[in-house]
């Protein structure tokens, strides 16, 4: 037998060997005939150092060698935790409010732009998290809510130059409409199918709105939508008012926070609501709910109308912002980006969604000088985080597990 | 009528190709319960290697002395590339996570394929890559109706992966002890079944039958694309579920219904050509509507592989 401390090694030997089987035929095999092996073996030596590095520091850490700043530093944790716990939850709500609303003050443009795509996620984010985290109905075409919403405003903005705030209901309504429409045939099904068939339905909508050229100019999008505006008291000669337009990142900012956090309030309520224990009942157990008596259909058609709703909302926003949509902006890979901040923030908690979109947002960010490997790192980070923290970073305090997938 | 059936044939021959890439989703389905997001990128990275191994070997005369060896050579070396790759996506992203929930294996899954993906992108470049196809222009006239080599390659390969793989699971000893983990693990390691080393196996099997579809396509159409994966997985997965998940026989139709539907809404519905992925996707859904199942059933028997 193999002795325990040396079969990492053995296994990491065998996993570099077998990656650079996998990775020579990709860079060592020519068109034109010839074979080469530099190029393939730079690459393989930068990651089996990095790997060996990694595994080597797995195994002293095993072995108790970084014990003198592991210890300590999990007791300043706890501390930490304990001492947090004292001040009491409102106190940290209105330090993270204070701390949202003077950020622009402080940050250049390039932050506060990144900032503006973390509040659209996290929009985006809780609306399905309404879904998938409470109803439990995996969503994976969650996107076209957006594109919907997005659609919505573009076309109302450059055909009627309606302002933007009277289309934020009238977005969230035809999203909440699609959400219904989408919502209906899939009641019946459960798990994968629904997932499916979502997809599908997303893809539809994406189709649609790349090929119906006379309603939305298909894959050359629409521009020019306007930025939203606001009417101020002006006060200079007597009581007047003035027409500003809210074009400055500044102003988009204090927007979107405005829209994240009526989402975060919303979702709130609607967890802790009547309806929001409804949906978690039927997300733990859909027959033992409905016996119950919770109406699962009314209940699940309700999921999907509102978690379209906040997608709707932030649609809308991202039209205004970008003045300028077309489909390119709602594939698959968005859907899956959303889905990807739901889970990996913890399904079901309202911090974790933040924290997940937050953390996904910034990640890319932080590959911006690596512009080419940024979606192949956070392909990678969404695997690895799911092998290191399967239940999210932070998980939601009431969450069991499906009837159906209890072995 | 003429145009009908020029556009049968080449609906079959579209649905062969889904078929071949369903197989897979739905066995990996059908033993650990996983739509394995990362298996359109095995059908991609088996254009890829199948398009670089017969650029090579046509460099060095092979293809133009003996053209058939060499796609044989090829096909072969890319089934096994693909079920090396499919191995090692397994014992990473979906073997640690077999307690884990279905959502995190879902995401895990997801980002292989981003990674995937990507890794071909940055190792082949954006751009499409062309095929050394002249070795199979040839084909057949009959009246109006054209059936081009391509076609009776694809359709005979097709025929020869599915009678070997149903071999392969109804017959041999392999396939008892695949059907026995997908119906139950506990039980079947209870007896014996290894049943890390039969996922594994199923997940190469199934890259290698898409690695293959991989080839074909990329011959069919002349080049491949890093992103050609995507919308084919989706669509070989539609016909996994149409057909019922798990059920091989059940896959190899909802490929067929799919590559139909498409090739036949594209000729005759006006703007069908535009809309040809709308029209699979309504299909689906009407079935599972009304068969929430699909069509043949998820089998619950002991064919479920």
């Amino acid at each position: 037998m193999i002795p325990a401390f040396s079969r990492p090694w053995l296994f990491l030997a065998v996993g570099l060997a077998w990656f650079f089987l996998l990775l020579w035929p990709l860079l060592g095999i020519h068109a034109d005939g010839t074979l080469t092996f530099d190029k393939s073996f730079q690459v393989w030596i930068r990651v089996a150092v990095a790997a060996t590095i990694f595994v080597g520091l797995r195994q002293l850490n095993k072995a108790g060698a970084f014990n003198y700043i592991t210890r300590p530093l999990a007791k300043v944790r706890e501390s930490g935790q304990s001492a947090a716990s004292l001040i009491p939850k409102p106190v940290w709500i209105l330090l993270a409010l204070a701390v949202a609303l003077a950020y622009p003050q402080f940050t250049g443009r390039y932050a506060q732009d990144v900032a503006v795509s973390v509040l659209v996620y996290v929009c985006l984010g809780l609306g399905l998290n309404v879904v998938v985290g409470l109803a439990g109905l995996l969503d994976l075409g969650y996107i076209a809510f957006y594109g919907v919403g997005a659609y919505t405003y573009a076309l109302l903005s450059v055909h009627y130059g309606v302002p933007f705030w009277l289309c934020l209901p009238i977005a969230a309504m035809l999203a909440s409409l699609a959400g219904c429409i989408i919502g209906y045939p899939t009641l019946r099904m459960r798990g994968d199918y629904l997932a499916i068939v979502t997809l599908g339905f997303g893809e539809i909508i994406r189709i649609i709105l790349n090929n119906w050229m006379e309603l939305t100019n298909g894959p050359n999008g629409i521009l020019g939508i306007e930025a939203p505006s606001m009417i101020v008291p002006d006060f200079e000669d007597g009581l007047g008012f003035e027409f500003i337009s809210l074009r400055k990142l500044q102003y988009l900012y204090y927007v979107v926070l405005f829209l994240a956090v009526f989402t975060i309030v919303a979702v709130h309520r609607l967890n802790f609501s009547r309806i929001g224990r409804a949906w978690e009942a039927i997300r733990e157990d859909e027959t033992a709910a409905e016996l119950m008596g919770v109406n699962t259909f009314l209940l699940k058609l309700l999921a999907y109308a509102m978690g379209a709703v906040f997608g709707g909302l932030a649609g809308a926003f991202f039209a205004a912002r970008m003045r300028f949509v077309s489909p390119e902006s709602f594939t698959f890979l968005e859907s899956a980006m959303v889905l990807a901040m739901v889970v990996l923030g913890g399904l079901g908690s309202i911090p974790g969604v933040i924290l997940g979109a937050l953390a996904l947002v910034a990640l890319p960010e932080v590959f911006r000088g690596f512009e080419l490997y940024r979606m192949l790192a956070f392909g990678g980070a969404m695997t690895l985080m799911m092998l290191v923290r399967p239940a999210g970073l932070w998980p939601a305090k009431r969450m069991g597990r499906r009837s159906e997938e209890a072995e | 009528m003429d145009f009908f059936i020029q556009q049968f044939v080449n609906g079959i021959t579209l649905g062969g190709v889904y078929a071949l890439v369903a197989l897979g989703y739905t066995m990996v389905y059908g033993i650990i319960q996983l739509i394995n997001f990362a298996h359109g990128e095995f059908f991609a990275a088996g254009g890829y290697v199948g398009v670089i191994l017969l650029s090579f070997l046509a460099a060095h005369g092979i293809m133009d002395t003996h053209p058939w060896l060499g796609l044989g050579i090829a096909l072969l070396l890319t089934m096994g590339y693909c079920a090396m790759l499919a191995m090692a996506v397994e014992k990473i992203a979906y073997k640690p996570l077999r307690q884990s929930s279905r959502l995190a294996v879902l995401l895990s899954a997801l980002g292989m394929s981003i990674f995937l993906q990507n890794g071909l992108m940055l190792t082949q470049g954006v751009y499409d890559k062309a095929y050394p196809i002249g070795f199979t222009a040839g084909g057949w006239d009959f009246g109006n109706v054209r059936i081009s080599l391509m076609q009776v390659l694809i359709l005979g390969l097709t025929a020869i992966l599915l009678v070997a793989l149903n071999a392969l699971v109804f017959r041999t000893n392999i396939g008892k002890a695949m059907r026995a983990t997908a119906q139950d693990k506990v039980m079947s390691a209870l007896v014996g079944i290894d049943s890390n080393r039969i996922i594994a196996l199923t997940f190469a099997i199934g890259a290698a039958l898409a690695a293959a579809a991989g080839i074909l396509v990329g011959l069919y159409y002349g080049s491949v694309r890093y992103d050609m994966g995507f919308v084919p997985g989706i669509k070989a997965f539609a016909a996994a579920v149409l057909g019922g998940v798990g059920n091989i026989t059940g896959a190899m139709l909802g490929g067929f219904i799919i590559g139909m539907v498409e090739i036949m809404a594209a000729a005759y519905i006006p703007h069908g050509g535009e809309y040809k992925d709308v029209f699979a996707f309504i299909i689906l859904i009407a079935v599972l509507y009304f068969m929430p199942t699909g069509i043949m059933g998820e089998n619950v028997d002991d064919t479920r592989v």
